[in-house]
């Protein structure tokens, strides 16, 4: 038992929770002390701070201490790790767990705050104050302590014991008993974007506290107009790493999930991405303050606005609440209590706070004309809200059943079964209306115009944008009037933005990100509504048969059955299913199951005999290699007019404790669209049906016979010295068959064993071939007609249920997803650097 | 009047009428006598029933009966009143379909039978159920 490093990090939790209250109060006093302690107080609340950051460092490196010796005494490393994974996954054990994604929440805030203190002399005080107090909260989630007295515990420890964290009769007999391995971590989990993906949202996260800080510190210091400068870039840069983790997770999601998708409003992700929209909205009133000092009071409501949002969906996602409405698993870690209270203090706080200093924030008495840039900034960003409100209602209904019921109502609302359509359909009035917006706004941007002016100015993209539209239309054969209406805004948001972009790279390329952030919007609009909106599944069934006599007949049927080695024809392919894989942990390929011996040890396998992998050899017979044996994958050729188009291995894990299956696609990716394929049915061999009564057949050597239809012929019988696993004494006789059978495919060598042991013992080993559902056995060998018995059984061949969708254009979605980020830090650079002059 | 109180005017209605039909839109967890009602006056919206899978005795499910080519399967699920029913699913029976412990389905009557359009399970939660595997 390795008690001290636990404790030392508990200690270190206890620290980092105690110092960000310390330095709260000093930077609190510094404020508002006199000249000469001024200095002082500041000085103790710097080193405070930083004792709180290296606190914070203390926990982190303790924790990893644990998870990467693997020391299973520790409720977190058994039920999150364990200890066969590779070092970039026992990282992303970290935020596995809820304790440790609060933990990577509270690094991030601390590094920004560290920063902070170093480059804002003037605003240091205040927003730390504010950071102070927020990194209070957050430490008190993973404090895991007792309040004496009253007897309420404080925060969910990762440094609690597992025979504290469960309740197992083994701990009685055995207190110190320690689990050799971990349960380990979610398959969906080790991927490369999980390592990357959280780390990224949780940054994002983290950022929205720095602009909220500045907020509240000039509502508190009465500085109303001079936060906007500081806050801006930080604003920037919040958009750019949210809005890029966000959209990690998508791909993420389209990548190993089976959903069939890179997005589907799931309340853990809508609850990102309201405060994502709102944020997106502040950035642009900030802006437009600094242009012309307008929309300042929108700007503090939204900024606010952002981080109470950020703190809503955390209460969300991780209260509990969420129950029934998610297919995620939220575990309630009994923090409930403590989620609300951290929300409803910020709430009531900031909201206290605006309504007292609201008559004295400035505001501009001008009346802004249409042909104002205010107007169009003012418009799209209500638009940005509205759209978050939308969201934010139905994502609520588990709050609004809860709260309804404290009433004695029984609202029962739930969101309908279909959520993509639901949310997608008002959604995409929403994105084409900002399109539009947009697209407009950006005309009165960068310089004032009077009526006639604009007509001369607006008229040419307006026409641009619809020869292009009706290109789009007329190629991609668009119908549907909602998305007519989104692609001509996308594309007319494209084109007025690319006008802009050719001007702004004229006088000064660094201004040039708000217009490209623009066109990557665009371009990502466009993207999803082909991918999504004509996204179809081409494993259509076309077997004929009903779901039930008694239902109507025009359900789809979308998913396909595939025999091993028959080929189905499906969309434009030919489609056949090939055979279960293993993927080789060193090499690059896949390796049929059928050329491989187990060993004892599961993760160790041997190669039966030269494995060639495209063309290219890549194991020699009788190495031994390493697999991971939770995965299979599905070998699948898609081949048109006769050529092999491409060849797919979606993948299924098996983990008992992670819910038993887990199913990922493989995409084929093409320029303009990704045919995206997953199993959603494999072949449970234990229950498959029992091999069929063994025929008996009598041939000699060389003789062809037929076994479930393949044609099979006995190749030879040879006497053999040893078998793998049994002990042959001298007297004992073993005779192998080599049985030659010619599948669709290839052939495949059966090689039954006939054995006499202690002359009298006879022992049969019959030999399978999975992919032909053949089983032969050496019955018996009749010397005096040099004939030999073989006993035949066969079954069902092996099969595979899929499905595929086709995704059209899906790259517009990612290429803009690109241009947007890059859009984001040029504007973001150029912040930057107005704000150190 | 300002401009901008007739934009706030505009917006506000624009959030009430979001409202609205954002309500009006949604789905309920219902019965399933309250779904079979609601189909029968011919309400097409979808609805959730929350239940649980039928078992026998001694805690076997029973009631799945999967279709001769493996693509759909059907099932018996006891809703919160008891009340029985027999629910299709167009979709291969996932296999962790018989461990859950309460099944949501999402779906409609077509007459006397219910299809579900998507199912969500239950399964019983890792922390729950936690139980150490002392034999590693």
């Amino acid at each position: 038992m390795h008690y001290f490093i636990g404790n030392l990090g508990h200690l270190f939790v206890i620290t980092s929770f105690v110092t960000s209250l310390i330095s709260v109060f000093a930077y609190f006093k510094s404020q508002f002390a006199p000249t000469e302690e001024k200095d002082q107080w500041l000085k103790n609340a710097r080193i405070s701070f930083y004792v709180h950051g290296l606190a914070v460092l203390g926990v982190v490196a303790s924790l990893f201490i644990i998870i990467s010796n693997h020391y299973f005494e520790y409720h977190y490393a058994y039920s999150h790790s364990d200890s066969r994974l590779p070092l970039h996954y026992l990282i992303s054990t970290f935020w596995n767990g809820q304790e440790g994604s609060f933990l990577l929440w509270i690094f991030w805030q601390a590094f920004l705050g560290v920063i902070l203190i170093n480059t804002q002399r003037e605003w240091e005080a205040p927003v730390m104050v504010v950071f102070g107090l927020v990194q209070a909260f957050l430490a008190s989630m993973i404090l895991g302590v007792v309040i004496p007295l009253i007897e309420i515990k404080l925060g969910s420890s990762p440094f609690i014991l597992l025979r504290d964290a469960i309740d197992d009769p083994i701990f009685k007999l055995q207190p110190d008993f320690i689990p050799k391995d971990g349960s380990g971590l979610n398959p969906l989990l080790q991927n490369y974007w999980m390592v990357i993906h959280p780390p990224t949202l949780f940054l994002g996260f983290a950022l929205t506290l720095v602009p909220f800080s500045f907020c509240i510190a000039g509502l508190w210091l009465k500085k109303y107009t001079e936060w906007i400068k500081p806050a801006l870039p930080w604003a920037l840069l919040n958009g750019g790493v949210l809005g890029l983790g966000i959209l990690m997770g998508g791909y993420w999601a389209y990548e190993t999930l089976n959903f069939g998708g890179y997005w589907n409003w799931d309340p853990v992700e809508n609850a990102v991405y309201v405060p994502w929209l709102v944020l997106i909205a502040s950035i642009h009133t900030m802006i437009t303050y600094k242009n012309s000092k307008a929309a300042l009071k929108s700007s503090i409501i939204l900024n606010i606005a952002v981080f109470i949002l950020i703190l809503y969906s955390t209460f969300l996602t991780r209260s509990g609440i969420l129950g029934d409405a998610s297919v995620h698993s939220f575990t309630d870690l009994g923090l409930s209590g403590q989620l609300l209270i951290y929300l409803l203090f910020f709430t009531v706080a900031a909201i206290i706070l605006s309504i007292i200093r609201w008559r004295e924030v400035p505001t501009s008495d001008k009346e802004s004309s249409i042909y104002s840039r205010e107007f169009w900034v003012f418009l799209g960003a209500a638009t940005l809200c509205l759209s978050g409100f939308q969201v934010i209602i139905p994502t609520s209904f588990p709050v609004i059943n809860e709260v309804g019921s404290w009433f004695g109502g029984d609202l029962r609302l739930a969101v309908p079964g279909d959520q993509v359509l639901y949310y997608s359909k008002f959604q995409l009035w929403f994105a084409a209306a900002i399109a539009m917006i947009s697209g407009t706004g950006q005309f009165f941007w960068w310089k004032r115009m009077e009526k006639d002016q604009v007509k001369k100015e607006i008229i040419p993209p307006i026409l641009i944008s619809l020869v292009v539209f009706a290109l789009i239309i007329v190629i991609a054969k668009v119908y549907t009037p909602a998305y007519l209406v989104l692609t001509l805004a996308g594309v007319f948001i494209i084109v007025s933005n690319i006008k802009v972009l050719a001007s702004v790279l004229k006088v000064n390329p660094s201004l040039s990100g708000g217009a490209l952030a623009h066109i990557g919007i665009g371009m990502m609009l466009i993207g999803v509504m082909f991918s999504s909106g004509y996204s179809k599944v081409v494993s259509l069934n076309n077997t004929g048969m009903l779901i039930s006599k008694d239902l109507p007949t025009e359900f789809n049927r979308d998913n396909l059955l595939l025999f091993i080695n028959e080929p189905r024809t499906m969309a434009s392919y030919e489609i056949e299913y090939l055979g279960e894989r293993v993927e080789p942990k060193h090499v690059n390929g896949y390796v049929s199951k059928n050329d491989i011996d187990l060993t004892i040890d599961p993760f160790t396998v041997v190669a039966k005999k030269d494995i060639e992998f495209q063309g290219k050899k890549i194991l020699n017979a009788k190495d031994t290699f390493e697999i991971n044996p939770e995965n299979t994958y599905y070998e699948i050729e898609l081949r048109k007019d006769g050529k092999v188009a491409a060849t797919l291995f979606p993948r299924i894990q098996i983990n008992p404790s992670m819910g038993g299956f887990v199913a990922s696609p493989d995409i084929k990716r093409n320029v303009t669209r990704d045919l995206y394929t997953h199993v959603s049915l494999p072949m449970n061999r234990e229950e498959e049906p029992e091999w069929s009564e063994t025929e008996e057949t009598r041939v000699r050597i060389g003789q062809q016979f037929f076994v479930n239809d393949y044609v099979a012929v006995l190749e030879s019988v040879t006497k053999i010295d040893r078998i793998e696993g049994l002990e042959l004494a001298a007297e004992d006789v073993a005779v192998q068959a080599k049985i030659k059978i010619t599948g669709e495919r290839d052939s495949y060598y059966a090689e039954p064993i006939f054995l006499i042991k202690d002359r009298a013992q006879v022992g049969r080993l019959s030999s399978e071939i999975n992919d032909l559902g053949v089983k032969i056995t050496l019955l018996n060998i009749h010397p005096e007609t040099n004939e030999f018995s073989l006993g035949l059984n066969t079954r069902q061949k092996d099969w595979v249920i899929i499905k595929a969708m086709e995704k059209p254009m899906i790259n517009v979605l990612w290429l803009g997803t690109g241009i947007l980020m890059i859009g984001f830090s040029i504007a973001m650079v150029r912040r930057f650097r107005e704000f150190k002059k | 009047m300002k401009k901008s109180y007739i934009i706030a005017i505009v917006f506000i209605a624009a959030a009430i009428a979001i409202i609205i039909s954002t309500a009006g839109n949604a789905s309920t967890y219902v019965s399933f006598d309250q779904a079979f009602q609601m189909a029968s006056s011919g309400n097409k919206n979808q609805i959730h029933v929350v239940g649980e899978l039928k078992k026998d005795e001694v805690g076997n499910i029973i009631g799945i009966e999967k279709s001769a080519d493996k693509l759909s399967f059907s099932f018996i699920l006891i809703d919160e009143e008891k009340k029985e029913q027999k629910v299709y699913y167009n979709e291969p029976m996932p296999p962790d379909f018989a461990r859950s412990e309460k099944v949501v389905v999402i779906g409609n009557y077509y007459e006397n039978t219910f299809l579900a359009n998507k199912i969500l399970l239950k399964c019983p939660s890792k922390y729950q159920d936690e139980k150490i595997n002392a034999s590693i």
